[in-house]
C-alpha cells in the first residue's frame, strides 16, 4: 500500500475535543442589532451559511457575533474566530485573517503563535474541508471591507 | 455468455471492477457513491486503450482504411444505443458528452426554435440542476415559463397537481426517470401518455435510471430520453440522446462546426441529417466505444438481476440504518431505486462524510446538485449511499459501522 492511500489526515487531528465543544456551544452565536458591519457567508457546495456581525470602536472590534448553520468544522472555526478578534484592533485582525489563511490552506507562517486557534490546522490535511473552516474567515473579511457576501465554494 | 445471473451470484462480478480492490485511507473500499458515478468493468476499460492501440483515426472523413474501421465501431457504438433503449432507428440516437448536454441540446435546439412567451415547460420539484438549470435559460430568451411539480413526505410526484398543471400552454415534460436525491422512480409512461394528450412533448432525464432499470422509449412513448455513459460502468464524457426522427430533423443544430453540414458557404451553409447535425467536430469515439461495452456488460448481467440485487441491498441498509438512533430518512417512494438519503441527528453530512472517508466509505454529502429538493424537506443537505451491482453486504456492514463510530465521535449515540 502506498502512502497516498493512507490519506494524510488523522480524524483525531480534525476534530479535536476543542472543536466538538465550540461545535456544541458556539461562543458569540447571536444576532447584534447594533452593528455596524456586518455580512453574510455561503458555502453553496455544502449549503452552509452563516453572518458575521461586527461593532467597530476606536478602529477596535468591540464586539462580534455569528449566527449560522453549517458542519462542526465550519461552525467551530467561526466560533473561534469570534473569540480570537474581540476587542483586538482592526489592523492586527486583518493580518490575523492572512495567516489562518495560510495556515488552513498552504503552511503556517513562521513565529505566529495562533493560541487556540491552532487546532483548526489538522484541516489542513483534509483539502475537501478547507473551505469549511474558512468560510467565517472570508465572511469576517468582507465585513471588515464592506466586500458583500463571502463565498467559498 | 447471454445466460442472466442470478442475484446472489452478482456480487461475485466486484471481480470485475479492478479499482474495487484499491485500498482507500488504509481500509477496504466501500464505494457507495454509484449515484455520482460507478466505476468501470476490466472489459470497458480494455474497450477504450483497445480503440487507441489499434483503431483510432477520425471518422466520417478519412480515405483510408483505418478511418473507415474508426467509423464503423462508432456507428456500431451508435447501433448498441439504440438496441439498449429499443429505439427504431440508430439515426434516433445522438452522443453527447453526458446527460446535461444531450439536455441543454433539446433546450437549445428544441426550445430556442419553438418556445414562445406564455408557453410553458412543466419540471418536478425532484430534478437535477442539470433538467431546470438550461430550462431557465432558454425561458429568459424566449419568454416561456417554468411550472413545478411538488413532491410529497415521502419523495413522490403530486400527480393530480401535474394533471392540474397540463394544459394548452404546455409545450414540454422533463422528468427524472428516477430521483438522484430520493431514489424514487417516476411513474414516467402515465406521465409521458397525459403530456401528450395535452398536446405536449415529453422529455426523461435517464442520468439515474438506466444502470438500475430496463429503458424501452418505445413503450414509455417519450419524445426524447438522455442519459450518460458513466453512471452506467461506461466512461465519462459521453451519453446519449434519444429523439424521436422526425422531431430531431425538424430541429436546428445547435452547436455549429465540422461533420455538422452539408454545404458550406460564406453565404451560408446546410445542415447534415440526424444525428450528424447535433455531433459538430470530432466526437468521444474511444468513450462511444467504451460505452458499447459498458451496455454489452450490462446486458450480459442482466438488467432485472442487478436490479433485484441492489434492492435487495437498500432494503437491508435501511433495515439496519433505522436501529441506529436519530436516523432520518429522505426518499420513502413505494417504488424506488438503490439510493438511501439520509441524516443523522447532531452530525451535519459533510461532517459524516469526513469520518465515513476514514473508514474506506466513499458517500456523498450534501445537496446531490438537487438544492429545491433540500429547500422542500428544509435542510441544507443530506448523506447519500446508493447502490451498484459489484456492492455487497460487507458494504452495507461499512456503512453502518461508520455511521456508528461518527456518533460515538460526536457523542450522539443515544441521541433520540
Amino acid at each position: 500500500m502506498s502512502v497516498s492511500d493512507m490519506g494524510g489526515g488523522d480524524l483525531r487531528e480534525l476534530y479535536q475535543e476543542v472543536i466538538f465543544d465550540h461545535n456544541r456551544k458556539p461562543r458569540n452565536f447571536h444576532e447584534m442589532p447594533d452593528a455596524d458591519h456586518a455580512a453574510d457567508g455561503h458555502n453553496p457546495l455544502c449549503g452552509d451559511r452563516l453572518t458575521v456581525y461586527l461593532r467597530i470602536e476606536n478602529g477596535r472590534i468591540a464586539d462580534v457575533s455569528f449566527v449560522g448553520h453549517g458542519c462542526a468544522i465550519s461552525t467551530a472555526s467561526a466560533s473561534l474566530m469570534t473569540e480570537a478578534v474581540k476587542g483586538k484592533p482592526v489592523e492586527e485582525v486583518e493580518a490575523l485573517f492572512r495567516d489562518v489563511h495560510a495556515m488552513l490552506t498552504d503552511a503556517p507562517p513562521e513565529g505566529r503563535d495562533f493560541g487556540k486557534l491552532q487546532v483548526l490546522s489538522g484541516v489542513r490535511e483534509f483539502p475537501a474541508r478547507v473551505k469549511c473552516a474558512t468560510l467565517a474567515w472570508h465572511t469576517l473579511h468582507n465585513a471588515l471591507t464592506g466586500a458583500g457576501t463571502a463565498k467559498t465554494e | 455468455m447471454s445466460v442472466r445471473e442470478h442475484p446472489a451470484t452478482i456480487a461475485a462480478r466486484a471481480a470485475d471492477f479492478p479499482i474495487l480492490a484499491r485500498p482507500v485511507r488504509g481500509k477496504r473500499l466501500a464505494y457507495l457513491d454509484n449515484a455520482a458515478t460507478t466505476h468501470k468493468p476490466d472489459r470497458v476499460i480494455e474497450a477504450e486503450a483497445a480503440f487507441y492501440r489499434e483503431s483510432n483515426a477520425n471518422i466520417h472523413r478519412g480515405v483510408h482504411w483505418l478511418s473507415q474501421h474508426a467509423t464503423d465501431l462508432y456507428e456500431g457504438a451508435r447501433d448498441r444505443v439504440r438496441g439498449f433503449l429499443n429505439a427504431a432507428r440508430a439515426d434516433e440516437i445522438v452522443f453527447t458528452r453526458g446527460t446535461t448536454e444531450a439536455i441543454n441540446l433539446v433546450a437549445f435546439g428544441w426550445g430556442r426554435a419553438n418556445l414562445k412567451p406564455g408557453d410553458e415547460i412543466v419540471l418536478t420539484e425532484m430534478e437535477h440542476h442539470s433538467n431546470i438549470v438550461p430550462w431557465q435559460l432558454v425561458c429568459e430568451q424566449t419568454g416561456a415559463k417554468i411550472r413545478v411539480v411538488p413532491i410529497t413526505d415521502a419523495g413522490e410526484l403530486r400527480l393530480d397537481v401535474y394533471e392540474s398543471l397540463l394544459g394548452p400552454r404546455t409545450k414540454l415534460v422533463a422528468i427524472a426517470h428516477v430521483s438522484n436525491s430520493l431514489g424514487t422512480i417516476n411513474p414516467v409512461a402515465p406521465m409521458i401518455a397525459k403530456a401528450h394528450a395535452a398536446g405536449a412533448l415529453a422529455l426523461v432525464d435517464g442520468a439515474q435510471a438506466v444502470a438500475h432499470l430496463p429503458v424501452d422509449v418505445r413503450a414509455l412513448g417519450c419524445d426524447f430520453y438522455a442519459f450518460s455513459g458513466h453512471k452506467l460502468y461506461g466512461p465519462t464524457g459521453i451519453g446519449a440522446l434519444y429523439g424521436r426522427r422526425e422531431l430531431l430533423s425538424a430541429m436546428p443544430p445547435w452547436q455549429g462546426g465540422g461533420d455538422m453540414i452539408l454545404t458550406v458557404a460564406f453565404e451560408g451553409s446546410t445542415w447534415a441529417e440526424p444525428p450528424a447535425r447535433f455531433e459538430a467536430g470530432t466526437p468521444n469515439i474511444a468513450g462511444a466505444v467504451g460505452l458499447a461495452a459498458a451496455i454489452d456488460y450490462l446486458s450480459e448481467v442482466g438488467l432485472e438481476a442487478a436490479a433485484a440485487h441492489e434492492d435487495a441491498l437498500l432494503a437491508r441498509a435501511t433495515e439496519e440504518i433505522l436501529k441506529l438512533p436519530g436516523i432520518r430518512l429522505y426518499g420513502t417512494a413505494a417504488n424506488k431505486s438503490g439510493i438511501l438519503s439520509f441524516t443523522v441527528a447532531g452530525i451535519h453530512p459533510h461532517d459524516l462524510g469526513t469520518i465515513l472517508d476514514s473508514e474506506g466509505v466513499a458517500i456523498r454529502a450534501g445537496h446531490h446538485c438537487a438544492m429545491p429538493v433540500m429547500t422542500r424537506f428544509g435542510i441544507p443537505g443530506t448523506a447519500r449511499a446508493s447502490f451498484a451491482l459489484y456492492n455487497d453486504e460487507r458494504d452495507v456492514a461499512a456503512l453502518i459501522a461508520a455511521i456508528r463510530k461518527a456518533q460515538k465521535l460526536f457523542g450522539t449515540e443515544e441521541a433520540a
